[in-house]
């Protein structure tokens, strides 16, 4: 329970089945605030499964999360992304037709005022009213918005400022991963959820992303990764969990991981497999 | 009084007959996991046939069975080699608004070959009734029932035992996986078709002789029975689908037995429904299971709008608005006054179809609404008619949003089979209620539009009214577009999954999308029953719907503009190109064909 206490998010034998399938099978696992740690495994192994149970986006059959203390289990992703909790998708899923400014400021969405009053019926309608009326303060909040935008992106480079008023369905692959990152950072997160942020990327886009994820560790973000590339895994984990079949076969750092028998069977099993064949396929 | 066993033969005979229309929907939906909107009308050309063939060429009973599966068989073949397979690699909605298409084209030139009126098709079988227990039975009765069983084994031994019905189950369970293995997609989606259609055809056939009437508003009702036996089941499920049509005919029948006939459909529509919220995978699957429809992938087109300069639409408004000052003529006005109507339907659409991306078959049931509170508002409690019209928006902003919200928790294709059946339901309920609606009869008598105590009768007046009103509606519709609503209804649009892990709830958005939509097509219905000074249940129909749609497919997906650029074109062309009425409805549904097949994003792109 202690643990509990000083964790940011803690998981207690979180379980989520597909018919016959154990997707994933009562899986514990603590994050400290400020911590890196990496989930790895061979494909199918559970993680997305993971990652969805954690945000929401699926209910687990069995088992807890809790995220800075609070019991999160089940709520839905509308909610925890309130709480701060943000993430990226394995596949990509920007909003094509909205501009990148756009898609980022979707990652404001639950900061902005006119969204906070949950009051059923009356707050929607006040939402209504102010998009339409838009006083001063709701114009002034849109502008800082917009200005947040662009500092975010600037994080990129010359990668997406250049293309700020482009559909996201013109960008190209590599493009379209960091605008779903700088999606999530405008959310201001207390933890962020990365799925193979680097998948589809060349060794030079690689490399970039793998700075900016060590940018924002060192600015104290908690961040769980999903990765498939281990050099980067090694680089930047405090911590490395393994999965295998739905279960955690190994938790350690890297080297600790890395030199696991356990986890070297698990991978020769199935073939070692970074994950960017499947990834064109899909 | 007949019994209840008689009720229980009858529910089980009209469910046979749904379930030849329902098996086909599944193993359509199996494989290419798109609800066929055409099937009803596959349905209404089986029955037309079996009409020829038995009263024009008298054709022997299992003949005219032969030659109705046969002719539908090809229909069913050019639907899918002309209509869809081009679609093969576009986006999603566009199959389901070609089979929307061709189902209205199909319905058409069936009407315009056989005129409206019903037809009897006598069914060539003795007149007789076999006493059983405490009911009766005929030999029609076991017909159906005999084609029921035989077109099931059949089906049966095909899907089983032959090479062809191996690759259809291979590619209803993973289509991709199946192309993999070498499996032809296009042969599978021929036979599903052809099957499909014989099924169709053939049930069809059935029903005209079972009531001895056959008339082009079957077509519609088909589908929507075929639909809703089909989701009870579980969609793409066949033999769930052969099951949901056996209850849906005993709990129609056994409705109609304590209810009375006005409600038949009524049941119908609310068991859909009632099914569509609570196990949206139908009664047999788990609820749990994701639904079987792809979680990515774009649902609408992407494209550029073609951005129009604020002082050209600017000019153009001017320009409508001094157009009574010019000699026009009276025809000219009054079809402008349609337009801007239309017009007022389409920005509510577009906003609901394309901003949010539900793509709504039922919204004449929101110009119902607004239309039928304007008129008892100022007949009833005599509310000048200005604020009656008003009245009539904000209760279709309400009563519509309400209404609809069983819907939100679907997506893509059950959206449009929810609201075609929402739309159903609240015009049953116009029928039925009638106490407050005056049921069949309708409202007579409505007062002319009025403004602080004026009337308006004079055309240019009711012009310049209805042009404003549309023009404000327009404005207010903009600037939601450039709010962070705006932004926020496009994002849910594109992906409903990433939409609402960034805090963005649907049934908030879809509502607020729902009422501010509501808003603009109950004024739109509530100025027409003014305009009309009569109305009743049929009024607003579903072709108004589909109108509506195609108006809206050729503006552009939410594009304020293109959607009254779309109205002017579609109430406009026809009537400077003189088309006979009876021709338009044809036409529309070709145009949707022809833009979704070659301008899917319209002519000033999607927003
Ligand atoms: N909605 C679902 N229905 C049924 N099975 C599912 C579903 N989602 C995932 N699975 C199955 O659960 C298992 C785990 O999938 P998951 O996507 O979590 O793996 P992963 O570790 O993320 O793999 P990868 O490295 O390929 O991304 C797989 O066998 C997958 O087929
Ligand atoms: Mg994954």
């Amino acid at each position: 329970m202690a643990e509990q206490l000083n964790s940011m998010l803690s998981l207690r034998g979180l379980t989520r089945r597909f018919g016959g399938l154990t997707a994933v099978n009562a899986i514990d696992l603590d994050l400290a605030k400020g911590e890196l740690v990496s989930i790895i495994g061979p494909n199918g192994a559970g993680k997305t499964t993971l990652f969805n149970l954690v945000t929401g986006l699926d209910r687990p059959d069995a088992g807890t999360v809790h995220f800075e203390g609070q019991d999160i289990t089940g709520l839905s992703p509308e909610r925890l992304a309130a709480e701060g909790i943000a993430r990226t998708f394995q596949l990509g899923r920007v909003f094509g037709n909205l501009s990148v400014m756009d898609n980022v400021l979707i990652g404001a969405h639950t900061r902005l005022r006119a969204v906070k009053p949950a009051v059923p019926v009356i707050g929607p309608l006040l939402e209504l009213g102010l998009a339409l009326l838009r006083p001063a303060s709701v114009k002034a909040e849109e502008e800082r918005l917009r200005e947040e935008v662009k500092i975010i992106l600037a994080r990129f480079g010359e990668r997406l400022l250049p293309r700020i008023d482009q559909p996201a369905y013109s960008l190209s692959y590599a493009n379209r991963r960091r605008v779903e990152i700088a999606r999530a950072l405008a959310l201001k997160p207390r933890l962020l959820l990365l799925d193979e942020p680097t998948a589809g990327m060349n060794p030079t886009e690689t490399a970039e992303m793998q700075a900016l994820v060590a940018e924002l560790k060192a600015e104290g973000l908690t961040i769980l990764l999903i990765e498939h590339k281990l050099e980067m895994v090694m680089r930047l984990s405090d911590r490395v969990i393994v999965m295998d079949e739905g279960k955690k076969i190994a938790e350690g750092s890297g080297e600790q991981v890395r030199s696991d028998p356990k986890v070297i069977e698990a991978y020769l099993g199935h073939g070692l497999s970074g994950s960017s064949e499947q990834e064109s396929a899909a | 009084m007949s019994s209840w066993l008689d009720y229980t033969i009858n529910g089980l005979i009209v469910g046979n007959v749904y379930a030849l229309v329902a098996v086909g929907l599944a193993l359509i939906f199996g494989v290419s996991r798109l609800i066929n909107f055409a099937q009803g009308s596959i349905y209404l050309v089986g029955a037309y046939i079996g009409w020829v063939a038995v009263v024009q060429l008298h054709t022997p009973l299992p003949l005219t069975i032969i030659v109705v599966a046969v002719a539908a068989a090809i229909v069913g073949l050019i639907i899918e080699r002309f209509g869809l397979r081009p679609l093969q690699n576009s986006v999603r909605i566009a199959p389901l608004l070609a089979t929307i298409g061709i189902s209205f084209v199909l319905d058409q030139l069936v009407m315009l070959t056989f005129s409206p009126n019903p037809r009897a098709l006598p069914s060539q079988l003795p007149d007789v009734r076999f006493q059983v227990g405490g009911g009766t039975i005929g030999p029609l009765d076991l017909l159906i029932a005999g084609v029921g069983l035989t077109s099931a084994l059949l089906l049966f031994v095909f899907l089983r035992y032959s090479k062809l019905g191996w690759a259809v189950r291979a590619a209803s369970q993973d289509r991709d996986a199946a192309m993999q293995m070498g499996v032809d997609v296009n042969r599978v989606n021929q036979a599903v078709f052809g099957i499909a259609a014989a099924l169709g055809g053939v049930s069809g056939m059935l029903v005209g002789m079972y009531y001895n009437q056959i008339d082009t508003a079957m077509s519609l009702q088909a589908t929507l029975k075929g639909v809703v036996a089909e989701v009870v089941g579980g969609a793409g499920n066949v033999p769930g689908a052969v099951i949901g049509s056996l209850l849906l005919g005993l709990v129609e029948s056994y409705g109609v037995a304590v209810f009375g006939t006005s409600y038949r459909n009524l049941f119908a529509f609310l068991l859909l429904v009632v099914v569509l919220v609570l196990r949206p995978n139908g009664l047999f699957a788990s609820a749990r299971q994701a639904p079987p429809e792809p979680l990515t992938g774009t649902f609408i087109a992407p494209s550029r709008p073609v951005r129009i300069p604020r002082w050209a639409l600017a000019v153009a408004a001017a320009g409508f608005a001094v157009l009574p000052l010019f000699p026009v003529s009276f025809y000219v006005l009054q079809t402008l006054i349609n337009a801007w109507l239309l017009g007022m339907l389409a920005l509510s659409l577009t906003l609901v179809a394309g901003t949010i991306g539900q793509v709504s078959l039922g919204h004449a049931a929101l110009l119902a609404i607004g239309a039928y509170t304007s008129a008892l508002l100022s007949l009833t409690f005599n509310v000048p008619v200005g604020l009656a019209i008003i009245g009539g928006g904000l209760m279709c902003a309400a009563l519509g949003t309400l209404l609809i919200s069983p819907s939100f928790r679907l997506r893509g294709h059950y959206v449009s089979i929810a609201t075609l059946a929402i739309g159903e339901i609240v015009s049953l309920v116009i029928l039925n209620w009638e106490s407050v609606t005056r049921g069949p009869i309708g409202i007579s008598g409505i007062p002319p539009l009025s403004l602080f105590g004026t009337d308006l009768i004079s055309p240019t007046s009711i012009y310049w009214f209805s042009f404003a009103v549309m023009v404000v509606l327009a404005l207010l519709q903009g600037r939601l577009l450039t709010s962070h609503l705006g932004r926020s209804f496009r994002a849910i649009r594109d992906d409903d999954v990433a939409a609402r892990a960034y805090g963005l709830s649907l049934n908030r958005y879809k509502s607020l999308a729902f009422i501010f939509g509501g808003f603009a097509a109950g004024i739109s219905g509530g100025i027409a029953a003014h305009l009309y000074s009569y109305i009743n249940h049929e009024t607003f129909n579903t072709q108004q719907s589909i109108l509506a749609l195609t108006v809206v497919i050729l503006g552009g997906l939410g594009n304020v503009v293109g959607a009254i650029l779309g109205a002017v074109a579609l109430v406009g062309l026809p009537e400077v190109f003189r088309i006979a009425a009876e021709y338009r409805i044809l036409i529309y549904g070709i145009v949707l064909l022809l833009l979704v097949r070659f301008r899917p994003q319209g002519l000033l792109g999607t927003m």
